[in-house]
Order: structure tokens, then sequence, then C-alpha cells
């Protein structure tokens, strides 16, 4: 990668400058302590727990360091090491400085990671406490939104707030404004209120508008959140013998215009403004019991590209903002990934496929909401089957090869359960539902070439691809492609696929994802935020914003 | 609600038997004030009459008037200073609009909170110091230690009086809680760290109210500047009673002094555990104590870089000291100021922009205020003879608050290691064994005229009485 100080989402405990992750039996704490002159750009320090990008690369790699090699955790409480603050959220200063693009790529991250709270909590039984050991605003205080549970502590000073549109003429936009509402239920005038007085709500008030589940002395607060743990815990159908899988650091090479993984591969060129994601099928034989794919761990096959995919695009969508369009292509064996995927289905409730399950749909949902046009090219050789035929349905368009003249070495598509619902995206839906509405007709017919591998024609007429042109006109084709979406308005293409990608159904995520970060965005580029009196520019020093009075 | 003399209950200059909203409020408010001062108020005293001086107006006759008084019935009034005609706004983005005579909606949370930290060191110092009466030196002594404290109640009242009356249903509640919080309480402190520390010997109250009370001057000071012109107003008032605290811990810590003197003359000697040994507290000691009361006094005024202290500026709510005889444009854009960092190990000065170093400023004015008492302190040193001075610490030093909190500093003003520091701390700041050799001295002495052997008598008595005046009766 070309990118002067490129970001890396890879880290390990020994390596975290900000969060300090302790284990006792069920329970796991994870305790915010952020240096402050650990930021991960120059120009801002860290203060009163404040965080930036680096601060939630290291909880996302936390946090699958507990979903993995910790099984034994039930509950997970997390909480600050910092006297009488909790977190007071997301670096204003950074913010400040950053570019647009930083800003709206930082939230989105942040977002995945609060979602991926939530996930973990409704697919895996992994709970969430977060007990507010003091001052909790913006940020600090979405985080703890993402939690199960939410125990303030009531020392009559201490309130959870959402200030941004009082302090900063911005949004609480990593899930603030969504959460209190869908989740919380947080009466939409109360809400109004709350989001409106900067020093926030504390004390039995918190508790009765629902902003918290419960609030403790602080002599108490230690002992209602080991009890509110247990008791969460208790919920919890993580196993209790289980060995945890170590994640070993991933072995990648990063080059001028490659990252190069041992399952997935991206090539950057330049000049079209495209990479291309090969993501290879399983080439050793893949453990089909559970002691195997336990020996195996972070070397089975559905983790390793898990992880991989995973920091492929993240490392991407931060490091390479002009490349524009993904071309997403497979490779391999394709009887290899469905017997992976056999095997995902048929050890289900084991919990370590559980875990691998669920890296797998949330690495898939990260790339449903990626702001890259997304071209899947199912090409002879490759192996768009089962798991890996997510990526060709999470793309935009699907093109796939039609070699009528040679039918055995046309590239086939092939249907398994995980297309029906293994991997939902944040709309809740399969993607398969997500094409065809979920209509009947449609969803029956593509129910009934489960397991068979299709040509292009039958996908073509099951509507599961896009186009199909043949072996003589399919360079151009391609080519054509994605040399028109290239001459388009990047901020178009943004919003068009966003707004064709999910569907119809609205879930709290979807919300984050849609209205929130919609207005939020539109907000970040509005001179009352980021123009030279905008009140994120002139925050802490001292100056008052200038609004322009103008509703629009 | 007819009846009430509120004039004669409270008295007042705001014209509170004209405004039933703040009669409403401050008459729920009232008997849960007495309430608090009976629990947490000077121990076992609510029966004694004390000598007080109680302020029954504004005019410079009516804020010294002295009698025998029961504290539970001393007259906490509220006052403040007269209103001047077209006041204007004089610093910040607002400087030349007229200042406001009503709470603005955009700066109301600000001001709240400054008001509600402000207010609650008020109750604090007299949590803090409640059971000193039981130890007071002298009735001299005891009764300077109960007018502190009701004049500290009556700041409390200033306070609440703003809270009620500009503040609405926020107000009341938070009026409310600055009767509930209790200094040093884990479950329910005081909101500063400073007013959460114990005051239990004489030497730490007057060193507490020659430093910690000087802080609440500044910050009064910068207070008496607001474009909150009812604000600004209380607080110029609450300052003439503030210069009274500071007078007694610099005077109290005098007279250690004058009588440590005394006894080293006597013995010629500078041996502290002889002089301990004759019932006198040796200087080391004192100045042990000093470093400690002047390093978390010093901490009150925030962190070195704080945007919280640029916007007060900016929106006009709380000004430098002596803002109006300052001659820069009062608007600070652009300006800067020197703090300090560690870089490479070492202390060293570096530029950041003056508005957000404005904590600092106000703690640098209250530094140069502070040296000069001592200066004076060490001509007690210098007339009887004894070459040891006094000094105030590093401003780096033992600092738990800003870009300085935890580090490792001398009094001199040298970084050195946890270990190194940890191995001395003890020859700076006081040890527990200083502390229990000063607590064996307190006892009380309740006869007129009389003084505990640690501390001389002062030069005069309280408005023209004699020393031996009896200021405090028991009954």
């Amino acid at each position: 990668m070309t990118t002067t100080d490129p970001v890396d989402y890879q880290t390990e405990p020994s390596r975290y400058r900000h969060w300090k992750l302790s284990f006792s039996g069920p329970v796991a704490t994870l305790a915010l302590d952020v240096a402050e002159d650990g930021g991960l750009r120059p120009g801002y320090a860290l203060k009163l727990n404040s965080y930036d990008l680096g601060v939630d690369i290291e909880l996302h790699d936390a946090l699958n360091r507990i979903r993995f090699e910790h099984p034994e955790v039930r509950c997970v409480v997390v909480t600050s090491l910092k006297e009488r603050t909790f977190c007071s959220g997301a670096n204003i200063f950074m913010l400040g400085l950053s570019s647009h693009a930083w800003k709206v790529n930082f939230c989105k991250f942040t977002n995945e990671t609060r979602n991926g709270i939530e996930d973990s909590s409704r697919h895996s039984g992994l709970r969430f406490l977060a007990a507010l050991n003091g001052t909790c605003a913006g940020g600090g205080y979405e985080l703890a939104l993402a939690c199960d549970d939410i125990v303030l502590v009531d020392d009559r000073s201490s309130a959870v707030s959402l200030p941004e549109v009082p302090l900063l003429g911005v949004l609480p936009g990593t899930g603030g404004l969504t959460r209190i509402t869908d989740k919380r239920h947080v009466r939409h005038d109360l809400a109004d209120v709350f989001c409106t007085t900067a020093e926030g709500v504390r004390g039995q008030r918190a508790v009765e508008w629902g902003l918290v589940d419960a609030i403790a002395k602080p002599a108490r607060f230690d002992e209602t959140v080991r009890e509110r743990a247990e008791r969460l815990a208790g919920t919890s159908d993580r196993p209790q013998d289980a060995r945890g899988v170590t994640l070993p650091p991933l072995v990648r090479a990063i080059e001028p215009d490659a990252l190069v993984y041992e399952h997935v591969e991206v090539r950057v060129d330049r000049a079209n403004r495209t990479a291309t994601f090969t993501v290879s099928a399983p080439r050793a034989p893949q453990p089909d019991d559970i002691a195997g794919i336990e020996a195996a761990g972070a070397a089975w096959w559905p983790l390793a590209l898990a992880r991989e995919l995973d920091d492929a695009i993240l490392s991407m969508r931060t490091n390479e903002l002009a490349i524009g369009t993904w071309l997403i292509r497979t490779r391999g064996d394709a009887t290899a990934v469905l017997a992976c995927d056999a095997a995902l289905e048929r050890h289900a409730d084991n919990w370590f496929v559980r875990e691998v399950t669920g890296w797998l749909r949330r690495t898939l949902a990260r790339l449903d909401v990626s702001s890259r046009t997304l071209f899947a090219l199912v090409e002879p050789g490759s192996c768009f089957a089962g798991t890996l035929a997510e990526l060709a349905f999470a793309a935009d368009r699907i093109y796939m090869m039609s070699l009528p003249d040679a039918p055995d070495e046309a590239p086939r598509l092939t249907l398994s359960s995980a297309s029906f619902g293994r991997y939902p995206m944040v709309s809740h839906d399969s993607r398969l539902a997500r094409r065809f509405y979920d209509e009947t007709a449609p969803m029956e017919a593509a129910r009934a070439v489960t397991g068979q591998p299709l040509d292009a024609e039958t996908a073509l007429g099951l509507g599961l691809v896009t186009v199909a042109p043949d072996d003589i006109d399919w360079a151009d084709e391609v080519r054509l492609a994605v040399e028109e979406r290239a001459a388009m308005s990047p901020d178009a293409l943004t919003g068009l696929e966003a707004n064709l990608r999910f569907g119809a159904r609205e879930t709290m995520e979807t919300r984050i994802f849609g209205r929130l970060s919609a207005w939020q965005n539109w907000i970040f580029t509005r001179p009352n935020a980021v123009g030279d009196k905008g009140a994120l520019k002139v925050y802490g020093k001292g100056e008052r914003a200038r609004f322009d009075p103008d509703r629009v | 609600m007819t009846g009430i003399n509120y004039s004669e209950r409270i008295p007042n200059n705001v014209d509170l038997s004209g405004d039933r909203a703040l009669q409403r409020a401050l008459e729920q408010w009232q008997p849960n004030f007495l309430g608090w001062w009976r629990e947490m108020g000077p121990d076992g005293s609510q029966d004694f009459d004390v000598y007080l001086r109680t302020a029954v107006s504004v005019e410079p006759q009516g804020w010294a008037h002295f009698d025998y008084v029961k504290m539970p019935d001393y007259r906490w009034g509220i006052f403040l200073n007269p209103r001047e005609e077209g006041r204007r706004i004089h610093f910040g983005e607002h400087l030349g609009e007229e200042a406001w005579q009503d709470v603005p909606g955009e700066h109301r949370a600000n001001l709240r909170r400054i008001i509600v930290t402000q207010g609650d060191t008020e109750p604090a110092s007299v949590e803090q110091q409640r059971h000193l009466g039981l130890t007071a030196p002298s009735l001299y002594d005891l009764r300077n230690l109960f007018q502190v404290n009701v004049e500290e109640g009556r700041h409390l009242w200033a306070m609440v009086y703003l809270l009620h009356r500009y503040f609405g249903r926020d107000g009341r509640e938070e009026a409310e809680a600055l009767l509930e919080r209790r200094s040093g309480d884990v479950d329910n402190p005081r909101i500063l760290g400073a007013f959460n520390e114990r005051t239990p010997d004489w030497l730490s109250f007057f060193m507490f109210t020659y430093f910690t009370d000087r802080d609440g001057k500044f910050q009064l000071s910068a207070l008496a500047e607001s474009g909150f012109d009812p604000l600004a107003r209380t607080t110029k008032f609450m300052l003439t009673e503030e210069a009274h605290h500071m007078f007694v811990g610099e005077s109290g810590v005098s007279r250690v002094l004058q009588r440590t003197c005394e006894v080293m003359n006597q013995l010629g000697t500078d041996d502290p555990a002889r002089i301990r040994a004759a019932g006198a507290i040796d200087l080391p000691t004192v100045q042990r104590y000093l470093n400690f009361h002047y390093s978390v006094t010093i901490d009150l005024f925030g962190a070195d870089q704080s945007s919280n202290a640029a916007t007060f500026y900016s929106s006009g709510l709380k000004g430098r000291f002596e803002e109006g005889k300052r001659t820069d444009d009062h608007r600070l854009a652009g300006d800067t100021y020197r703090v300090l960092e560690i870089r490479d190990g070492r202390l060293a000065e570096k530029e950041v922009p003056m508005l957000n170093a404005l904590n600092e400023v106000l703690r640098d004015d209250f530094i140069r205020d502070s040296v000069g008492g001592v200066q004076r302190w060490n001509r007690v040193m210098d007339k009887a003879g004894i070459p040891f001075r006094l000094s105030v610490p590093h401003k780096a030093f033992n600092r738990q608050i800003g870009t300085l909190a935890n580090l490792h500093v001398t009094p001199e003003g040298e970084a050195v290691s946890e270990a190194q520091w940890e191995a001395r701390r003890h020859e700076w700041l006081a040890s527990p064994e200083d502390r229990a050799f000063v607590a064996s001295l307190m006892g009380r002495v309740a006869e007129p005229g009389r003084f505990a052997g640690w501390i001389a008598p002062p030069a005069v008595g309280i408005n023209r009485q004699p020393v031996d005046f009896e200021y405090v009766r028991f009954n």
C-alpha cells in the first residue's frame, strides 16, 4: 500500500495502550485507560478517556480475543480505570483536525464495533454490562448504549450525556440517537431534552428516563456491578469448560500495490482506481469433526478467511480512499468450500463454530456497508459456492461468464444452506431474501437448486446474477462497466449503493447506517460544524461558534 | 405566608418580601439548611453564645454588626453589591454589551455549573472544620473559627439565592444537592478534591484559611467580573468576608511561628525534638504543612490547559483577577501564555493559547499573592533573630491536576524518580508522625485570655475588644 502512514487494524493485548483486559471466571473486565499521548495521529491529546480510531482498533481486537480465546467468559464488564470519568467520547480535537473522509470512516468502524457487541449478545450469548464509574459523555455513552445493561455510579455528579448538539453542532452519530429511541425507548420529548442538555442526566432521573438500567452509590458500585454481571452471565449459553482458540498474528505481505494473505489477496490498479479481491477456497483438506476443527483453531479455513477478509476490508477502506471499485473474485475448489459450509452447519451449536460464523457474518456485513462499488466476477476457476457465494450476493452487480460451448470449464454458482439466513445483513435479511424482496416464487426457485452447481444461463434465469456475457464479450463488458463507474461522482455512487443495497426492511442497524449516518455526514460538511467558525472547529478554543441561522 | 418578616429573618437587599417565587423556594430550603447546620455544622456548639459579626446591609456600617448570637439563630442574609447602572460586559466575545440581568439561555448550563461548583465549597469547608471547636487554643480562636463557619454558611446562601432566583427547577434541585453532598463521603463527596480532605488540627485550619480561602478570593474575584450581573454583585460582597478568613489564617500561622521562635530562643536550640518536647511546633513541620496546603490549593485552579476556562472567559461568564485593571484587549484571541510541561525528564516551558491557559493565569496571580504573606511570616523569624525561612514549594510539586499531575518534583522544582520521591516525601510533606505530634498538642482552652502553649496571643482583639474578652459563652 502506498498511502503514507497507513492504519493497521492488527494488534494484540500486549500492545494495547488504552485498554486493560482482565478475566475472572465467567466475567471479563474491559477497562478503558486511554494514554493521553497515544493518539493515532499527531496534534491532539486523548484527555479524559476520549478516544480515536486507535483506541477503537484495540477494542475491536479485545472483543475478538474474548470471543475466541476466552470461551468461558459469559459477561463482559466495560468500565474505566480513570477516576470519576468513564469515557468522554470521541476526541473533539481529533475530529476538528480530521478530513471528512476520516471522520466518516472512523464513525463507520466505531458503529460496526458497537454493533458487534450487540451481535455477540444476540447470536453468541456474550453479554455486556457498562459499568459507568464516572462521567459518561457522547461516544462514551454510545458505547454504553451498545451494552445489555448500564449501571451508573450515583455520586451526585456523574451523568450520562449526549452533548454533541449543544456543544459541537453535530449529532451523537455512532448510534446514540438511534439507540436511545429504538433500543431503550426513551420518550422522544425526554430524548429531546436529554440531547440538548450538555451536562446530561444523572442519578434516579437517568433511571426514570430509561437512560440507564440502575444506579449505585460509590460504596455499593462494585458490588452492584458484580451482582448484575453474574446475573447477566447466568443468561448466557457460552461453554463452561471449553479451551479457547488463540488468534496468532495474521500472516500477510503488505506490498506497494497489494495485500497478500493466505486465502485473500488484494491487488490495486491505480490507473483504473480498482482493487481486485481474490478469495481462495481451502487448498488443504479441512477437518469436519469438532475435535479436528478445534485442533485446527485459527488455521481452520472459515476463521482464517474471516480474519483476513476483515483486515483487508478495513485496510482498503481506510488507506485507499480513491480506489472506488472493488472487484470480487474467487478461485479454487467449490466442493472444499461446501464441505466447510456443511461442517459449519452440522456443528452450529458448538461455541467455536458459532463464533466463526459470527465473524464471517460481521465481515460480510462490513462489506455491505463499505462505501465502494462492489462488482463480483464469476469466471472459470472461481468457487462462488455457499459462504463464498455471499461475497457475490453482497455485490452491487454480479458478472458471470457464460461458456455454452465448454460446459466443463464454465464457472458455476452454488447455493447452500449458508445462502438462506446464516449470514444476515444489518437489515436482518439474508442477502437472497433482500435480492428477491423475500417474494415466494424466486425464493422457492432458489431453494430448489440448493447444492446444484449452476451455470451462467441458469443463474441468470433465476435472477441470481446481473449479466452473463460470453467469453468473447467478457473482457470488454467488464472493462466498460469499470470505466463507466469510475467516471461517475463517487459521492453519488456511495449514496446510490447505500440506498439500493438494503431493501425494504429497517432495523436499528440500518437506521444507524442510514438515517443517522446520512444526517451526520451531511452535518459534518456544513459550515455550521466545520466552517472556520463552525462549532466543531472552535470547540475548546473559547471562541463562540457562528451559525448560519437559515434552516435547510 | 403573611406574618413572616423576611427582612428580619433573612436580612437582604434583594426585595425578598416582594418576590413570592423566591420566598417559596427559600422557605423550603431554609429548614433543610438548618437541619444541615445541626447535623454538619460546628460540633456541640449549637447553644453557645458567640460574639459574631453579622451583615445586615451592604452599607459600610451595615456589614459588620457585632453581637452575641447562637449560631443556629445567625441571620444568614442575602446581599448583593448595589447595582451599577449601565454596567457593561468588559471582556470576551460580548465585550461592550450590556451586562445580563437574567441568565442568557445559551450560557445557562455553564453558569449553573460555575455557581454550583463555587457553592459546593462553602458548606464543604464547614464540614471539614466541624470538630475543630473541641480543640480550640483559645476563646478568641474559637470565635474566629465560628465566624468563618457562619460566613461560609452565608456564602452558601448567596449561591443558593442565585440558583433559586435564576435557574428554575434545576436551580432548586442543585440547591438541595448542595446540602446533601458531604465532605469526604465516598458515596457522596463534595465536588472538588481539596474539599474532601480533612482539616484535622488547627495548624491545618490556619493553612487552609490562608491558602484555600485565598483560592476562594481569586475565584470570587474572577466571578466578580462576570457579565452575569447578579453573580458579579454577589461575589463582590462575598469578598469583603473572605478577607477576614485569610486574616485568620495569616495571623494564626504568624502566632504559631512567634510562639515557636520564643521557645527556640528560650532554649537556644533549633533541634526539632527539643522544640517539640517544649510543646511548640518546630519550623520544618510548619514548612511541611505549608507544602501540603499550598500544593493541594493550587490544584483547585484546574487543569493548566482547559477548554472550559477558555469558554467561560470568551462567553463573559468568568473574567481574570482584576480584569478591569488590565490593559490588553480583553478578548485574548491569538495571545499566548507559558505553561510548564515535562520534556526529556525536566520541567520546561511551552507557549499555549492564552484563552486555554486562563486557569494557569489565575493560579499564577494566586501564587504571587500568597508569597506576600509567607514573606510576612518570615519577618517573625527575622525579628526573633532566627535564620529559618519559610517558602512556597515549586508549582509542579505534589500536583494531582493537569499536565503536572502525578509527576515527581521536589519543592525546589527538580524532577526525580518515583523511588526518590517515595524515599524523601516526608522531608517535604507532613508525615503521620508530624500530624500525630501536632494532634497531641490540640486541646480546648476555654478560659478568657488564656492561650494554648503552641500559639502566641494576638496583638489585638476582635472589634476593639480586649484579648481576654469572653468571645464565646458556653452556657
